[in-house]
């Protein structure tokens, strides 16, 4: 299976500059990307088209060679930078986590949330915590492919290790595809196989 | 010179706690920031490390005196020698003191970006700002746009301009280059390192520690509301032996470039604090005593710890 972005533009509306304008890359499923580009160049939006949130306004997206599905859960899922913005703050975290299927143990397991947690609402917890949420979530509901959105620049580094050994783990035993768009050179070395440097693209 | 060794900042057994409804009408404390200390002198570039959720976007919410309403703050904080009263940090605050914010949506979203950034100053730093804009790489027309119109990298880059305009004598900068290239980053953090070799000083909090070990003159360290170690950035640039608390050496292992292996559990809960060092649960080198008792400031090797064990 391989997810793609074919010629791909968008722009807010007619009035305004395009974000991104014809770009096109492909990853294959059990490849793990990152994605480099200065801030500004439409990394977040391409992010967000690939997995559907935005639609392109030329130019298509495609897995496995057709357009992603528009019912049940998304194939393609992701995880953004905030996880305070990515959660119901009504919610409690159960119901967060049950959004996206049934609560897998051994996941919950390596991500260390504790029962407790569960029974809390999202302004209980810090962001790492609430981070850890957002990526079961995604891990949860079945994805084949992880867009991973600087999710962890806002968290400390013992935090950002835990959270990419266990995707890391999981991604590997499932043969997923991941794109993680980071600045960090030092850490796209640690988790892709692959790096895409969308200045030189 | 002889103006360099003062102190410009000093918080000594620093507390806050929160005041919350625990239920329809039962209250209780939450005490976020216990014991901490904290010395910047002139020149210096300080950079806070340390957990998510450890305190340090607080700490700079109490010396600016900009915390809630519900939330009550112990302990001493000095500038330039004076007591840090509600009416000083009304004065310095934006003017001797200024703030980099965290989050992005502290920018006004119904005003020009160039416009906010140069305040209230009259007359209006403009070129001063331009030239700041230019330093970073934002083109001109960055200033006619809107906060929504910007990336999340050029945002902050715009928060950091606003914080720099005001020519404040102390930057407290609260994650200012998530979202920034490298080069960017650097730029942001060698301007920070300019304000201090000019004799003024920085607080820079920050989870991109390797960026900040090579730019800091010192770093403190926060595990669950208070530090568990200062010490010089070349420590830190030197690796773990050089380190004295095991969760500094925790960190310095996590990193990437290094083993990217991270040690188990997570930081406790403000609410719910073991009795004794709060690190002990995931320590491994923790003893009956650590369990008891919090183990006090000590001066090892040419910085603090609070740890029984360290050497």
């Amino acid at each position: 299976m391989r997810l793609e972005a074919k010629n791909v533009s968008f722009r807010y509306d007619r009035k305004q500059p395009y974000v991104l304008e014809n770009r096109s890359l492909a990853i294959e499923q059990g490849e793990r990307v990152a994605l480099f580009a200065p801030s500004g160049y439409g990394k977040t939006t391409l992010a967000m088209l690939l997995a559907g949130y935005l639609q392109p306004t030329a130019g298509e997206i495609l897995l496995d060679g057709k357009p992603l599905p528009r019912k049940g859960v998304c194939p393609v899922q992701l995880i953004c930078q905030h996880p305070e913005t990515a959660i119901n703050p009504r919610w409690r975290l159960k119901k967060v986590l049950e959004e996206s299927g049934r609560l897998d143990e051994t996941i919950l397991r390596a991500f260390g949330i504790e029962s407790a947690w569960l029974d809390r609402f999202p302004r209980e917890l810090s962001g790492g915590e609430l981070q850890r949420f957002c990526v079961a979530r995604a891990l949860m509901s079945g994805a084949d492919f992880l867009i991973c959105d600087e999710i962890s620049t806002m968290l400390d580094v013992i935090t950002q290790a835990q959270i990419w050994n266990v995707v890391l783990q999981e991604a590997e035993r499932r043969n997923m595809g991941i794109l993680a768009v980071t600045h960090n050179r030092h850490l796209a070395e640690r988790i892709s196989t692959r790096v895409i440097d969308l200045t030189k693209a | 010179m002889e103006q360099k060794h003062e102190t410009l900042l000093e918080i000594h057994d620093l507390s806050v706690s929160f005041r919350m409804y625990d239920g329809a009408l039962e209250q209780k404390e939450l005490q976020v920031i216990s014991d901490l200390h904290l010395t910047v002198r002139p020149g210096e570039i300080v950079a806070v490390a340390g957990s998510s959720g450890s305190g340090k976007s607080l700490l700079a919410s109490a010396i600016l005196g900009i915390l809630p309403a519900n939330a009550t703050v112990r302990g001493h904080l000095h500038y330039k020698g004076r007591e840090l009263t509600k009416e000083l940090q009304t004065q310095l605050r934006g003017s001797e003191i200024a703030l980099v914010p965290q989050s992005v949506a502290y920018l006004d979203p119904l005003m020009k970006v160039g416009k906010q950034a140069d305040g209230h100053k009259k007359p209006r730093p403009t070129e001063r700002r331009r030239s700041l804009f230019r330093r970073f790489s934002l083109p001109e027309k960055t200033e006619n746009l809107y906060p929504f119109q910007l990336s999340g990298g050029m945002a902050r880059r715009v928060l950091v301009s606003t914080a720099l305009i005001t020519e404040a004598e102390l930057v407290i900068a609260d994650e200012p280059t998530p979202g920034m290239s490298l080069d960017q980053a650097l730029e942001a953090l060698q301007m920070f390192r300019e304000m201090a070799d000019a004799g003024k000083a920085v607080i820079l909090i920050t989870h991109d520690i390797d960026l900040a070990f090579e730019f800091a003159d010192r770093v403190a360290v926060f595990y669950a509301g208070t530090t568990v170690e200062s010490a010089p950035a070349a420590d830190f640039r030197n690796g773990p032996d050089a380190l004295r608390h095991p969760y500094s050496k925790a960190l310095w292992h996590a990193l990437p470039q290094n083993s990217f292996r991270p040690i188990e559990g997570f930081q406790p809960y403000a609410g719910d604090l073991p009795q004794g060092c709060l690190f002990a649960p995931r320590c491994r080198y923790a003893t009956e005593e650590c369990r008891a008792k919090i183990p006090p400031v000590r001066e090892i090797r040419g910085g603090e710890v609070r740890c029984f064990h360290a050497t």
